[in-house]
């Protein structure tokens, strides 16, 4: 048997969700005593792999499978899970992951758990902790299935660096045509900016900025700290920030190492939906607002002074930590 | 066109979140429900297709008689018919294993099921519905138009959306987007009077495995106090993030 691990890329660079399952799989195969087989469809230099603890890439190399397709990927894996004796598989928390998880447990009649924070609490009966109730609670869940399907938070377990002689196979999964049932006719996604998934830090806009006009300091402490913008339910619902930037409970979930929140007053439902990162800095002239609560750091002060202060001096510090 | 739309029964957005039983069950003392929201958002974008396409419209719930009031919220809201799989919602493998035996029963051209509920957070039935029926399947959809037997869909990807066509019969996993906020509807008094004489058909489980076990609820750690930072010091800000949070 082994640990598989779906490692995602995108034009042939490994995701940093990958190493981040990757340094998972290598912990959990540790507690099993076994190795790590990765999956890497169209993907980047399998050597990056060994770095983090992979001692086999499954190496697929397929036109057909340039798009990405839930249900034709989720097929590849199992091949690969059923030729490899995989007892647990590790795939992270993008949205292609998330997507294709489900199909692929029911291919390999596995239970599922998705929002994964940590290792295996035991693995005999097998227990992960998970989150639940947005954030505003975490679960122990067992699986009892022979086979077992782990779906990682991003940014929940980090990356671990595991130096390891990587040997690489390729592999060529029989594809069915019936599977191509959806086809994409257009993606449209925007390269120069960081995705709120893919961030380490995120600036998050509120109410509190009084109107779409003046994001242009949010956006720029955003630059300076090569973060990803974000916003609170009103904002998008008013039609001041795309529905993209909306993050809370019925919107995204960030799990950054640090998210700042500027006017945002953090009403419970935008908390759970932020809840999971790290560090949490709330600049706001009320200290009534409940996101003071939440916080690691404050600012009691005008978001129109503070923020465009702490931009000059974030300036500072780069230039001279350059 | 025959839609139908998995129904949720979740804890209100505001609730406070407790657990009782050794921590081994969510306390549902005080507890408001509502449909879930991500089913709520499908909800609403099937009644667009009910009022300009003719589709009919069909609600399922699998959980106990206390969740009948969430769908006949449903069916106030519009939805023609209602039915509960009676049996506790143990598991999403399990949920979805039930709502297929519905979906093939009733030869749905349309199932949009919420991408997650809010509560478990599992975001696996629309998935596993797809592979058990082997229909076509769009998660995280925010935009859907059906043109005869072929659907024209918007899904969100990181950092941006995607545009897919695939034949009927289509599973999507529905969110925000699906309609606007502004959009949901609160069932008027008609709908409400209406919904008490749709049919609400209860039907008992069929047979399946339970393949994962939530065995153990905890509540996050309290934070400490927050550190305040002068309005006039940010220096004093940056200096922490780096040296003591070293997050920069």
């Amino acid at each position: 048997m082994s640990i598989l691990v779906y490692t995602e890329s995108e034009g042939q660079k490994f995701k940093k969700a990958a190493f981040e399952v990757a340094s998972y799989a290598k912990e959990v195969a540790t507690m099993f005593g076994t190795t790590v087989t990765a999956v890497s469809i169209n993907g980047g230099d399998s050597s990056e792999l060994g770095t983090y603890g992979v001692d086999k890439v499954l190496e697929i190399k397929n036109d057909k499978l340039a798009t990405f397709n839930a249900k034709v990927y989720a097929d590849v894996i199992k091949q690969a899970a059923v030729q490899e004796d995989a007892k647990v598989i590790v795939v992270s928390s993008t949205a292609d992951s998330k997507f294709l998880a489900p199909l692929l447990a029911v291919h390999l009649n596995a239970g599922y758990a998705s929002n994964v924070v940590g290792l295996p609490e035991s693995v005999s009966p097998f227990k992960v902790k998970r989150t639940a109730f947005t954030n505003k609670a975490f679960n122990i869940t067992e699986i009892p299935t022979d086979v077992k399907v782990i779906g990682l938070s991003n940014n929940a377990f980090g990356l671990k660096e595991s130096a390891t002689a990587v040997a690489f196979e390729a592999f060529d999964p029989s594809l069915s045509d019936d599977d191509f049932g959806v086809q994409v006719t257009a993606v449209d996604k925007a390269t120069d900016k960081v995705s709120i998934a893919d961030a380490e830090i995120v600036v998050s806009g509120g109410r509190g900025l009084k109107g779409p006009e003046n994001w242009g300091m949010i956006e720029e402490l955003a630059d300076v700290l090569g973060a990803a913008t974000a916003c609170s339910k009103p904002v998008s619902d008013m039609g001041w920030r795309p529905h993209s930037e909306h993050v809370g409970q019925t919107g995204k979930p960030v799990a950054s190492n640090l998210y700042i929140a500027v006017g945002v007053s953090g009403a419970i439902q935008h908390l759970a939906g932020i809840n999971a990162s790290k560090v949490k800095v709330v600049i706001n002239n009320d200290p009534e607002a409940p996101f003071f609560k939440a916080a690691d750091y404050g600012i009691v002060g005008d978001a129109f002074e503070v923020v465009p202060r702490l931009i000059e001096k974030l300036k500072e510090f780069k230039s001279n930590n350059a | 066109m025959k839609i139908l739309v998995c129904i949720s029964h979740v804890p209100d957005t505001t609730s406070k979140i407790n657990f009782t039983d050794g921590d081994t069950k969510f306390d549902t003392n005080g507890v408001q429900f509502v449909i879930n929201p991500n089913d709520e958002f499908g909800l609403t974008r099937a009644m667009w297709f009910k009022e300009k396409q003719g589709a009919s419209v069909d609600v399922a719930n699998v959980g106990g008689p206390e969740t009948e009031p969430t769908l006949r919220k449903a069916l106030a809201i519009g939805a023609d018919n209602a039915i509960r799989v009676n049996t506790e919602a143990t598991d999403g493998f399990y949920v979805a294993r039930q709502l297929a035996k519905i979906i093939q029963d009733g030869g749905y051209d349309l199932v949009i099921a919420g991408r997650e509920s809010i509560d478990y957070n599992g975001g696996m039935v629309p998935g596993m519905i797809s592979a058990l029926t082997g229909a076509n399947f769009v998660n995280t959809c925010i935009g859907i138009e059906v043109e005869g037997d072929t659907a024209t869909v918007i899904r969100e990807i990181d950092g941006g959306k995607e545009t897919s066509t695939a034949k009927l019969p289509l599973i999507v996993g529905g969110q925000k987007g699906l309609v606007e906020e502004s959009d949901l509807r609160i069932p008027n008094m008609r709908g409400i009077m209406m919904a008490r004489k749709k049919p609400l058909t209860v039907v008992e489980p069929i047979e399946a495995n339970q393949e994962t076990k939530a065995i153990q609820f905890q509540k996050p750690t309290p934070k400490g106090e927050v550190t305040l930072v002068d309005p006039d010091n940010v220096d004093q800000l940056v200096a922490l993030l780096h040296n003591e949070a070293k997050v920069i």
